[in-house]
């Protein structure tokens, strides 16, 4: 007879109950008694089936074991294996699906301006680990009104059947080019209606340009605001400073309260970027939700090849996953009073857990997100735009589909050795391009220096979720909808 | 399913396409072998609990299926006459023994032999 023995999946506990989040399918189910005996008892190793009766037999009947196992096998989390007691046989390999066509494109992100009024020092786009040289480049400083246009044609043309599009405008600060970005909403709103497809606008922004009429404009304009802030003065002034090495707390948080009270008609969120000198979660938290009165609050590690002063360490990984445990525990008390809580890490991964969706690629980058540069040339993403080594095309002239198929193909998951055997990769699959170009040299490779984070994080929204799902499964309805790229 | 709930969505999913249990127990598109139960006292296992599929839809057969079983099945001598030499259609009116097992012939020695 052959032996059964258990596939892939992660078990965590919540509310007094067990529960399993199956893998690669981003499955969820919770167990019964006799469910959960029989995966403690596989665990030890494969089993026959007669001897897991006969193990369990104490317990449940027979007939109950069987009915048992059949449910398990039925969703995969257990699975008969080869006729051979010294392990289990490999795994099939997944088929690796590419799209055989272009996917329409949901968002385009804009960089209206590569120029920035602050000078932090960690960025991405201007510190030490800049992939385009926006300084010294052959790029305009700012996006003429015609690219914009272009570019807004181009959001529309490949938005293909669907019946929505998406603009975020980004920089540099992309306040610095308001006017450009004014004139591209009006022009988009005009075209969108001629084709007959909704389109609606977000932008990120350091704040420290939101004059009372641009506040005035985004309010009426429903445009999306996220504002880059590293919370209370000193974790702000460390890094996020003007030329002059001045901070922009005292600039930026005025405006932010002006915006805050006028602009109701979109969630505002805060974006915060965490280093080893500014990592204090719950503080930072404290101060921009409950002080400034931002909606919600998210958090992320600071980009940066490793050595860097402001790199979080191994260690340091450790004690950030110890305070965003601490916030998310206040997100679940929270949530079980139907209580509004801030923290959209949580949020986020809530979402995704609560869709299950199964990830082949990290992001939307280069098949349902795309960014264009200050001459109108697209890349994978905003990070990338006007890197010739990650473009894909221009918006004049469109993408290149066979360059996409190639970054598709050669971007799978399955082609991340590395996760392979990580329960996690549903989720991840192996994190931000941007990221791994900046730490590895290349797009391909996984994020091996953040996989105990992402795990360690992925456990704590599990058990967040089961213990909503139990206790309060009306608030998860709230996910029920697809959930939107994030641009930071 | 009675022991598993599926919580989120997609879980919700997977049980809505996996509902036709019994054709995913076994391997995909193959023909069904004839039915021979798993076990009997010759082979040392505790018998009976469990289908060839390792399921439970085909134990419960009607106590006539074990003629055939002991018969054709196994070695285990049942007593019933030897079709090979000289009862080869003892069977041939009982198509499906659940049903028809009142046809089958009763088998006599031949007395004027």
């Amino acid at each position: 007879m052959s032996l059964l023995g258990l596939r892939e999946f992660h078990a965590f506990d919540a509310a007094g109950r067990r529960y399993l989040y199956l893998v690669p399918s981003a499955a969820v189910f919770a167990l019964d008694d006799c469910s959960e005996a029989i995966v403690e008892r596989l665990g030890e190793g494969p089993r026959a089936l007669t001897d897991l009766a006969h193990d369990l037999a104490s317990r449940f009947d027979a007939v109950e074991v069987t009915d048992t196992i059949a449910e398990l096998q039925r969703v995969r989390v257990v699975g008969e294996m080869a006729d051979k007691p010294e392990g289990l046989s490999p795994p099939v390999p997944l088929p690796k699906i590419v799209p055989l066509r272009p996917v329409p494109l949901q968002t385009l992100v804009i960089n209206v301006t590569n120029q920035c009024n602050l000078a932090c020092t960690y960025c991405y786009e201007y510190g030490e680990d800049k992939i385009v040289d926006t300084t010294n480049g052959q790029q305009p400083k700012f996006m003429s009104e015609e690219t914009a246009r272009e570019s807004v044609d181009f959001a529309l043309r490949e938005a293909r059947d669907s019946t929505h599009a998406h603009i975020t405008f980004f920089g540099g600060e992309t306040l610095m080019n308001f006017p450009v970005l004014k004139s591209a909403i009006a022009y988009a709103r005009q075209r969108a209606a001629e084709v007959g497809k909704e389109i609606d606008f977000s932008l990120t922004t350091n704040a420290t340009l939101l004059r009372p009429d641009v506040i005035e404009f985004l309010a009426n304009e429903r445009v999306g605001v996220t504002i880059s802030i590293d919370g209370p003065e000193d974790l702000q002034d460390k890094f996020r400073v003007f030329n002059n090495g001045a901070g922009s707390y005292a600039v930026a948080a005025p405006k932010i309260k002006a915006l805050l009270a006028r602009h109701r008609s979109r969630p505002i969120g805060a974006r915060v970027t965490l280093t080893k000198q500014t990592m204090d979660v719950a503080r930072i938290y404290r101060h921009l939700f409950d002080e400034l009165g931002f909606w919600e609050v998210g958090f992320a590690p600071v980009t940066t090849a490793p050595g860097r002063d402001y790199a979080i360490s191994d260690g340091g990984f450790d004690h950030l996953l110890g305070q965003f445990r601490a916030l998310a525990a206040d997100y679940l008390e929270a949530s079980l009073q139907n209580r509004h809580h801030g923290f959209s890490n949580v949020r986020e991964t809530l979402q995704e857990i609560h869709q299950g969706h199964a990830k082949a690629y990290p992001c939307g980058a280069g098949i349902g997100l795309m960014g264009v540069s200050t001459d109108g040339r697209v890349a994978l993403c905003h990070r990338f735009a006007g890197s010739d080594e990650h473009g894909l095309g221009t918006v004049r002239d469109g993408v290149s589909w066979e360059k996409q198929q190639a970054f598709l193909d050669t971007h799978h998951v399955s082609n991340k050795t590395d996760c392979q055997t990580c329960w996690a990769r549903p989720i991840c699959a192996g994190g931000c391009y941007h990221e791994a170009n900046t730490r590895y040299g290349s797009t391909q490779a996984p994020n091996l220096h953040y996989c105990e984070w992402i795990r360690g994080w992925t456990h704590t929204c599990l058990e967040i979720y089961g213990e909503l799902a139990e206790k309060n499964p009306a608030f998860l309805a709230q996910f029920d909808n697809e959930p939107t790229e994030k641009v930071s | 399913m009675k022991h598993l709930t599926a919580i989120n969505r997609k879980a919700a999913r997977m049980e809505e396409v996996t509902k036709d249990v019994v054709a995913l127990q076994g391997p995909p598109q193959q023909p069904e072998p004839p039915h021979i139960p798993n076990g009997c006292s010759l082979v040392f296992s505790p018998g009976w609990e469990a289908d060839r599929n390792g399921g439970t839809a085909g134990l419960c057969q009607p106590v006539e299926r074990d003629l055939f079983d002991c018969h054709m099945g196994c070695f285990w001598p049942a007593q019933v006459p030897d079709q090979l030499n000289h009862a080869p259609d003892w069977t041939a009116k009982c198509a499906a023994a659940q049903k028809d097992w009142r046809k089958i012939d009763l088998v006599f020695p031949d007395e004027k032999k």
